[in-house]
């Protein structure tokens, strides 16, 4: 009895060691410096610590996995970014030409650099980094096809995540901040809406095709200013004096609405070019609206006869949504460049901007990394915001809403947000 | 009478083989070594292996990368081999995952995927000629070498260590190749590449590769424990350590799709 004990024992010590757990991690501290001012927030500079571990396990001759990634933020200044999120943690099981995924987890969808508008599974982690790219763990059961024609994926996402903004210590500081507290929703299931989504890839020679559709709460809210809480009589004192109520604090409410959403990916390969095309039409919030971004990438090989790769991306953006709703892309030009050292340190360059031809305004970013040693990676990145204007003060803004006056510079909101950003990364 | 003609037809026998020597051209004879290289590789199915490779600068620094190596051997017509190599270090950089489906004649297609961002990104075929991870390695050099992606030229027979070499020349048929050709010397016993020179688009001297330390697998296919390739414009070389070689193991074409790019670790 106790020997088959002991031999079952042996036999789970095993089998454990023959499907092993595996686990990785990576910590970085990032500071901020903040060129034009201290802002509304306050401050010139802000420090951060994060960490990101990753478990992993695979049995079943890899026809399981199960993955769990913690993610958690300290931040200096600003409560909304000191955070904690489950990035993933989900189980994935393979069957033959089938592919099941249940639990949270993270999808990318599209092609192009400039925005990613048909990327829509996941929540934007928008304290984390403005450009959009960082994002929250999502809820989902998808359920993934491989065929002669094409790959199919349908996704079931009970649970719906909030976009994170900058608190009122956050930077980007805004005039008027994000108040997250107590959102906005259309559906009377609120968080707990369950949406859908679906997307077929497929090829055609040299073209490759995405076709999807999601169905549920948007990802992107609008921003409400909360004039609302204001009486009718307060309302006028304000058009008088331009003097806003005493003890009025003007927030941006999230109002997240259910929306449709189709998209279309394209891109087609001929030799070094790389032409690239989303599009998405959306409905549910205001008119229905179409928007777009396309454009090319080209990598000239070996350039000055070194070993430097120069990538280049153009692209152009452009929507016909409502211009009070509209993002500050709505007609404009990304221009940026790649710039691959192929050394041992991987050192790359990338830097980019978006300009708007009718109002000037132009959002330049550089991203620039290498690695030190085996385990460190440092990166320096930069934001810079030009030809945007003043940003609007608290009232110009209140004003503005109250009459429906789309802003002449969007991005002027960022006019005092220029900063460089340097992050040391540790690999374990 | 009978015996004299039993002679005579004996000493017929191997004249038609002598009469197609002189008539074979160095072209037709390049092709025929790569051919019966190409045939000998044949039939391998699919293997695993692992990959240490070592970059070491003009002054003797090094810097280290361990990556894993997956093949699946063509069966159509124009398909070539299906492969996906995966970084396990530097760690930056870890799983983050190449996958290519090669053409016997067409541009080869492929992916990078990055795992931070979930991100499949598709990279144009034509910049093959750039380095593959930093290293004198290029991204061509590192893909499966198909006959119809070459023409040939024999050059002569030579020594090479204790075997004897067939030398030949190839040229890339591909326009987007960084070479304009290669001097491939192949050994005559078991046609095994043991050493390329390769010739840039100025026609100098660029690189050249050496193999050795090969290795018989399934009492079939030679595989190479290290390949080094030395850059002699820029004083850089690279060393790779092939490890743990292992075939049958069971891939298939659903380890080689974008699904399986995204369930990479």
């Amino acid at each position: 009895m106790t020997h088959r004990f002991l031999l079952a024992l042996t036999g789970i010590a095993l089998a454990s060691t023959a499907s092993a757990w595996e686990f990785r991690g990576e910590t970085g501290v990032e500071g901020r410096y903040f060129t034009d001012g201290p802002g509304t927030a306050g401050y010139w500079h802000n420090g951060s610590v994060y960490a990101k571990a990753e478990l992993f396990h695979e049995w079943n001759d890899r026809d399981d996995q199960f993955v769990f990634i913690p993610f958690a933020r300290q931040d200096e200044h600003d409560e909304n970014r000191t955070h904690a999120d489950i990035r993933e943690l989900s189980w994935i099981h393979v069957a033959d030409g089938w592919e099941s995924r249940v639990g949270v987890s993270k999808v990318f969808w599209g092609v192009t650099e400039g925005r990613h508008l048909v990327d829509i599974i996941n929540q934007t982690d928008l304290v984390e980094q403005i450009d959009q790219e960082e994002k929250l763990g999502q809820p989902m059961i998808n359920v993934s096809t491989v065929r002669d024609w094409g790959i199919l994926d349908v996704f079931i996402l009970p649970g719906f995540r909030e976009r994170t903004f900058p608190g009122e210590d956050g930077r980007p500081s805004l005039a008027v901040p994000v108040d997250t507290d107590d959102p906005i929703y259309e559906s009377g299931a609120e968080q707990k809406r369950v949406d859908a989504a679906i997307r077929w890839q497929f090829w055609m020679g040299d073209w490759q095709f995405g076709l999807s559709h999601f169905s549920g709460t948007t990802r992107e809210p609008l921003l409400a200013l909360n004039t609302f809480q204001l009486s009718q009589a307060q309302l006028g004192a304000f058009a008088v004096t331009g003097q806003l109520p005493a003890g009025y604090k003007p927030r941006f409410i999230p109002v997240y609405e259910v929306i449709d959403q189709s998209g279309l990916e394209a891109q087609y390969v001929s030799g070094g070019w790389l032409w690239k095309l989303e599009v998405i039409s959306r409905s549910g919030q205001g008119d229905r609206f179409t928007a777009l971004d396309g454009g090319l990438e080209y990598t000239q090989v070996g350039i000055f006869e070194s070993d430097l790769d120069l990538g280049w991306i153009v692209e152009y953006l452009w929507e016909d949504r409502d211009e009070l709703l509209a993002s500050p892309f709505e007609h404009d030009v990304l221009l940026g460049n790649r710039l691959t050292f192929n050394d041992i340190a991987s050192t790359e360059v990338l830097w980019g901007v978006v300009w708007d031809p009718e109002t000037e305004e132009r959002a330049w970013s550089l991203e620039t990394s290498r690695r030190i040693g085996d385990r460190f990676k440092v990166s320096l990145e930069s934001r810079i915001y030009s030809n945007t204007g003043e940003p609007p003060t608290v009232e110009q803004i209140v004003g503005a809403s109250l009459q429906e006056i789309p802003p002449e510079t969007p991005l002027s909101i960022y006019g005092q947000e220029d900063n460089i950003q340097l992050e040391v990364v540790y690999y374990f | 009478m009978l015996r004299t003609l039993s002679l005579a037809m004996l000493a017929l026998l191997p004249l038609p083989a002598l009469a197609e020597t002189p008539a074979q051209t160095p072209e037709e004879k390049g092709l025929e070594i790569a051919r019966e290289a190409d045939a000998r590789g044949e039939g391998f199915g699919d293997f695993q292996a692992g990959m240490r490779m070592v970059l070491i600068s003009k002054r003797g620094d090094t810097s280290e990368r361990e990556l894993r190596v997956m093949t699946l051997e063509g069966t159509g017509e124009t398909e070539g081999d299906k492969s996906l190599t995966i970084f396990d270090t530097p760690r930056d950089v870890r799983g983050t995952a190449l996958l290519t489906w090669s053409y016997k004649t067409q541009d080869d297609d492929q992916w990078l995927y990055l795992p931070a961002l979930r991100r499949v990104k598709t990279i144009a075929s034509r910049n093959q000629s750039g380095s593959f991870m930093g290293s004198e390695f290029a991204f061509e050099d590192m893909r499966a070498q198909e006959v119809e992606k070459y023409t040939y030229k024999y050059l002569r027979d030579e020594a090479c260590g204790e075997l004897t070499c067939f030398v030949f020349e190839r040229y890339p048929t591909d326009k987007y190749s960084g070479y304009t050709r290669q001097v491939v010397w192949m050994d005559q016993a078991e046609y095994r590449v043991q050493k390329i020179e390769y010739f840039d688009r100025k026609k100098s001297h660029l690189k050249t590769l050496t193999m050795s330390g090969y290795q018989q697998y399934k009492d079939k296919f030679w595989r190479p424990d290290e390949m080094e390739m030395v850059n002699h414009q820029t004083g850089k070389s690279t060393k790779l350590y092939w490890t743990d070689y292992r075939y049958d193991t069971g891939l298939t074409e659903s380890d080689f799709d974008q699904n399986a790019l995204k369930r990479l670790r």
